[in-house]
């Protein structure tokens, strides 16, 4: 057996998490202060300890028989995701949320994150070679499609584009030749008019016309990135002080303790508070890379990198969002936005980490 | 993909490649380029920060006070306008407008605004997509003068259209049916030319203004200074707290006329179904007692933002109701400027009120035959017969003697041919014809066969009722002409003209309108029982002879004569003096009853306020001598009495 001691536990990365989750909870509080949504901010304290309890769950488990059960674990994701289709509740436009008993309401891609990670880990770890086959890449791209295009299908874009960011840093760990990249590429231009003709639907198009021109549709999606920008580019370098940001208080930020949560924390923070909190983030994902780089196999180096992909493409997505670099794409930013199956997610793929850094010395 | 079974150690057995505590090497300088790119992420995501908040915090920050910060403008109310006795003509009253917010502005909801609001969604739809241009804070005005049930849909669709804006304002509140209308003006929201002109210098474009009449003149008095309150609102526009800035308003100043509202209404009521005008002038001062014009128009229809189809009809109508005929309408005479001609021949030395012509119903002048009203002639008369019969024939011969140069000398002096300077826009001037006009506008010398026209108040000479009140009431009071105006505060700094003429002569020419009413004249219809009226009628050809012929079956136009009266009383001091003006009015006889009305309504009034004085005059001296007495002069005291209620039925009082 290995040796197993709670000191191997990451607490750098843990406390460092923990400070992000408090500093999404002051936001919250702050920017709901006064809306019917202001109980978000305890709510989500408990989603914090229940993510705590989830990590602890994974983390007690061998990461090896997670890897051995992801072909249920897999098959259960598709067929939760065909039900969120069926049953699934209408939200904001999109079905992405299954109702559950006593008002809770489960994102099911969210919990499909860590099944897509260690999926990517084991099949990677399994073609035992430092060359990715073309034949076997497209094996991966088929797995990963299934359960993205489902998501896509939701339609939530920003989950599915974070579960290929996995993909896309598994194939580059695990030996993709850059010919295959260059081919990708080309096809990828070939295909893009064609994906903006048939795939891409109206309102996906439309988050991209107005991320390009925001004035071009101020009232619409455009409305939210002139207003995250002017909530950011107000709170100046020292920020107006908790509780004290007109753009979130007086509503002209949409869902200020959701999605554009860092824009409401930009407001009140300022850009000291920014660069405090991104500098949490990239210590974070350091914190990850370097867990990757002790893991004691392959399996284990996959899993971590999938889970820095995972967080890093979150990370970029939604604070380039606020911050106008990145079209619209509504998903949360990771420990900072209120939401359970948002935080437990995370905190799972956090457990996955440990999980590999406490089995990291071979017997 | 076949799955091995689960083992913790699977790698180590299934594989002879390398040993597993090296394996994680092979990717690690993949792993590097993801660190590094992880470094440019956090540097690309900061620089964007950097730009918005350390870059152009200032740009964001006035920008989310303009979100946050609404100025809501305080509407200062106009002033009002007086009457003489303090009696209010135009007032103001509260109401609201609706505002489209443009920033707001979804479209979808234009079909069910235009539904609960009684608005055409087509013409709607056209006036969204001129403003396009716009910048996107100019609002646009969907209604004035909501009704209740509109202020009730407002009410209750609050949280559905964020783009609706209820703005409270100050409405005109002007006579009705026309009332002064011309005299008053009305406002109306700035125009682009009007502000580019000085007098409008410190209008902003979202103004109300007046546009003509008094309104017009006293524009910079009436208005006063917005105010402006600062508010925060929410991205729906309802505001929160308490407002954060304050400025009040400065409410416009009131106005005094000198329009006694009781001859107003006189003058107003006699002109109806009539087109023309009415002036009534105290000649002592130059103060307007009443003004009117007909036809009128509605001024309450432009306080609340003409309809286009009521600015059609009143585009449309070929009597002009927008004109002030007191000022604006510019017709010859006639007969009433005879009086002036005989002053002229009288102070020149022309004549003597003996000098007497022979009429025959015409005379002839310069091989061209001159016809009398009167076409059985007048037989031999005096200047006073002359003025009393009004006999063209004398006047003839008098503006032969006197000459052109003569006329429009004497002319000028009265006050004609020039504006008078009455405080209100746009005066009209009338025309004087002379040698120097005839060479100069005309290009084409005086003719002396066109001077004996000019006599009678023919041919080319024009005047406007106000200079013809004017020039009568000037000869009234003994040749002081004072400049008419509106505004009561200009009697104090008015300077009259003063013309150093022989009483005598005046007396001969009051002496002969005198007659006019009173003596069997053409005005006997303006005689008045206790009041001695002096007048004038005037009868003035709209066209020539030759004109009238060659359009002798047309009845599209009108071209009946004009009717004048110029009338004044008393005979001696006289305090007021009235023209009427009748388009079409045939014959000046026809209108006298105008005047006399206007003048008996004066008096009337006149003994009516001394017996109220008397009366008051008598109450104060009663309760002083009361008082003397040392009983109670307020109410009296509760005493005991038996009231009738406590005397049972049946009982004979």
């Amino acid at each position: 057996m290995q040796y197993l001691s709670l000191r191997d536990i990451d607490w750098t990365l843990v406390i460092i998490v923990l400070i992000i989750c408090a500093v999404g909870v002051v936001q919250i509080y702050s920017a709901t202060l006064g809306t019917d949504t202001h109980s978000s901010w305890w709510k989500q304290m408990l989603y914090v300890l229940g993510g705590i309890f989830l990590m602890w769950v994974v983390l007690s488990v061998d990461y090896h028989t997670w890897l051995h059960h992801v072909p249920i674990m897999y098959i259960l994701s598709v067929v939760a995701l065909l039900g969120t289709a069926v049953v699934g509740e209408a939200a904001f436009g999109s079905t992405r949320w299954i109702p559950l008993p006593g008002g809770i309401h489960l994102q099911v891609s969210e919990f499909v994150k860590p099944v897509i990670i260690l999926l990517v880990a084991r099949y990677l770890t399994e073609l035992k070679s430092d060359e990715l086959e073309i034949r076997e890449m497209l094996i991966l791209l088929v797995l990963v499609l299934i359960p993205a295009g489902l998501v896509l299908k939701q339609p939530d874009l920003g989950t599915a584009l974070t579960y290929f960011a996995v993909l896309v840093v598994g194939a580059f760990l695990g030996g993709l030749n850059w010919k295959y990249i260059a081919a990708v590429l080309v096809v990828a231009v070939l295909v893009l008019p064609v994906t903006w003709t048939f795939v891409l639907q109206d309102y996906q198009k439309q988050r991209w016309i107005s991320f390009l021109d925001p004035e071009l549709d101020p009232k619409g999606k455009g409305y939210q990135l002139i207003q995250s920008e002017i909530a950011i580019g107000s709170g100046g370098m020292l920020g107006k002080g908790v509780t004290q940001g007109t753009q979130a208080k007086l509503r002209f930020l949409p869902v200020p303790y959701k999605d554009f949560v860092f824009a409401a924390f930009a407001e009140e923070q300022g850009f000291v508070g920014v660069v405090f909190v991104l500098s949490l983030y990239f210590v974070m994902i350091m914190r990850i890379v370097q867990n990757a780089q002790t893991a004691s196999e392959r399996s284990g180096m996959y899993i971590c990198m999938g889970v820095a992909a995972l967080l890093l493409s979150h990370i970029l997505i939604n604070v380039g969002m606020v911050a106008g670099l990145m079209p619209v794409t509504g998903i949360p930013l990771p420990f900072m936005s209120a939401g359970g199956s948002s935080v437990w997610s995370n905190f799972l793929a956090l457990g996955l980490v440990s999980n590999v850094r406490l089995r990291r010395f071979v017997n | 993909m076949i799955l091995p079974p689960s083992d913790p150690n699977f790698e180590q057995r299934l594989t002879d490649k390398p040993p597993l505590r090296d394996d994680t090497r092979f990717a690690a300088g993949k792993i590097a380029v993801f660190q590094y790119t992880t470094v440019g992420i956090f540097l690309f995501l900061i620089s964007g920060f950097w730009r918005l908040q350390v870059q152009n915090p200032q740009f964001y920050q006035g920008k989310a006070e303009q979100n946050r910060i609404k100025s809501v403008p305080l509407l200062a109310p106009r002033g009002r306008i007086l009457d003489r006795d303090g009696r209010v003509i135009v007032d103001n009253h509260a109401s609201y407008a609706l505002d489209l917010l443009r920033e707001n502005l979804n479209e979808d909801h234009l079909k069910p605004i235009a539904q609960g609001l009684d608005l055409d969604y087509d013409a709607l739809l056209k006036q969204v997509h001129r403003y396009k241009k716009e910048p996107k804070y100019v609002p646009i005005r969907l209604k004035e003068e909501l009704s209740p049930a509109d202020l009730a849909f407002v009410a209750s669709h609050r949280d559905f259209f964020p783009e609706l804006d209820l703005i409270e304002a100050q409405r005109r509140l002007y006579p009705q049916d026309g009332m002064m209308a011309h005299v008053i003006g009305y406002t109306a929201q700035i125009t682009d030319a009007q502000l580019d002109m000085p007098e409008f210098a410190k209008c902003l474009a979202s103004d109300m203004v007046g546009q003509t009449g008094i309104e017009r003149e006293y524009n910079d008095t009436l208005m006063g200074v917005n105010g402006q309150r600062q508010v925060v609102v929410n991205n729906r526009g309802i505001v929160q707290g308490s407002p954060l800035a304050n400025k009040d308003y400065i409410a416009g100043k009131d106005l005094q006329l000198t329009i006694d509202l009781d001859l107003q209404a006189v003058a107003e009521l006699s002109l109806e179904d009539k087109i023309g005008a009415v002036v009534a002038l105290d000649p002592r001062s130059g103060e307007v007692l009443a003004m009117a014009s007909r036809p009128t128009f509605d001024s309450n229809k432009f306080a609340a933002g003409i309809k286009s189809r009521d600015w059609k009809a009143i585009q449309d109508n070929p009597d002009h109701p927008l004109l002030n005929r007191a000022i604006q309408a510019q017709f010859a005479p006639g007969s009433t400027f005879k009086p002036i001609v005989a002053l002229a021949a009288l102070e020149t030395g022309t004549i003597t009120d003996q000098f007497s012509v022979h009429c025959a119903g015409s005379v002839t002048l310069y091989g061209h035959v001159y016809h009398c009203m009167r076409h059985t002639g007048h037989g031999t008369l005096q200047l006073h017969s002359a003025i009393v019969q009004s006999c063209d024939s004398y006047f003839y011969v008098l503006g032969d003697k006197l000459g052109i140069d003569n006329l429009s000398h004497y002319a000028d002096m009265v006050g004609l041919g020039k504006v008078s300077g009455v405080d209100l826009p746009q005066e009209k001037a009338g025309l004087v014809p002379s040698r120097e006009w005839a060479t100069r506008f005309r290009h084409e010398k005086w003719y002396a066969g066109e001077t004996p026209s000019v006599a009678v108040g023919q041919a080319a000479l024009t005047v406007t009722p106000l200079q013809l009140a004017r020039a009568i009431g000037g000869i009234a009071v003994g040749g002081i002409w004072h400049h008419p105006h509106l505004l009561q505060s200009l009697g104090q700094t008015e300077r009259p003209f003063r013309a150093d003429l022989d009483p005598d002569n005046l007396k001969t020419v009051i002496d002969g309108m005198y007659g006019v009413v009173n003596e069997g004249g053409t005005g006997g219809l303006a005689r008045l029982a206790n009041i001695e009226v002096c007048g004038k009628t005037g009868t003035a050809q709209l066209n020539s002879m030759d004109y009238a012929k060659a359009h002798a079956g047309d009845t599209s136009k009108d071209i009946r004569d004009n009717a004048w009266f110029v009338g004044f009383a008393p005979r001696v001091d006289p305090e007021i003096v009235v023209v009427a003006l009748v388009e079409h009015g045939v014959h000046g006889a026809n209108e006298a009853p105008i005047v006399r009305d206007v003048i008996k309504a004066y008096f009337d009034k006149k003994v009516r306020v001394q017996a109220l004085k008397q009366q008051q005059t008598a109450i104060a001296s009663k309760t002083s001598s009361l008082s003397t007495m040392g009983l109670p002069t307020g109410a009296p005291q509760a005493a005991p009495q038996v009231s009738p209620q406590a005397v049972p039925a049946g009982v004979d009082r």
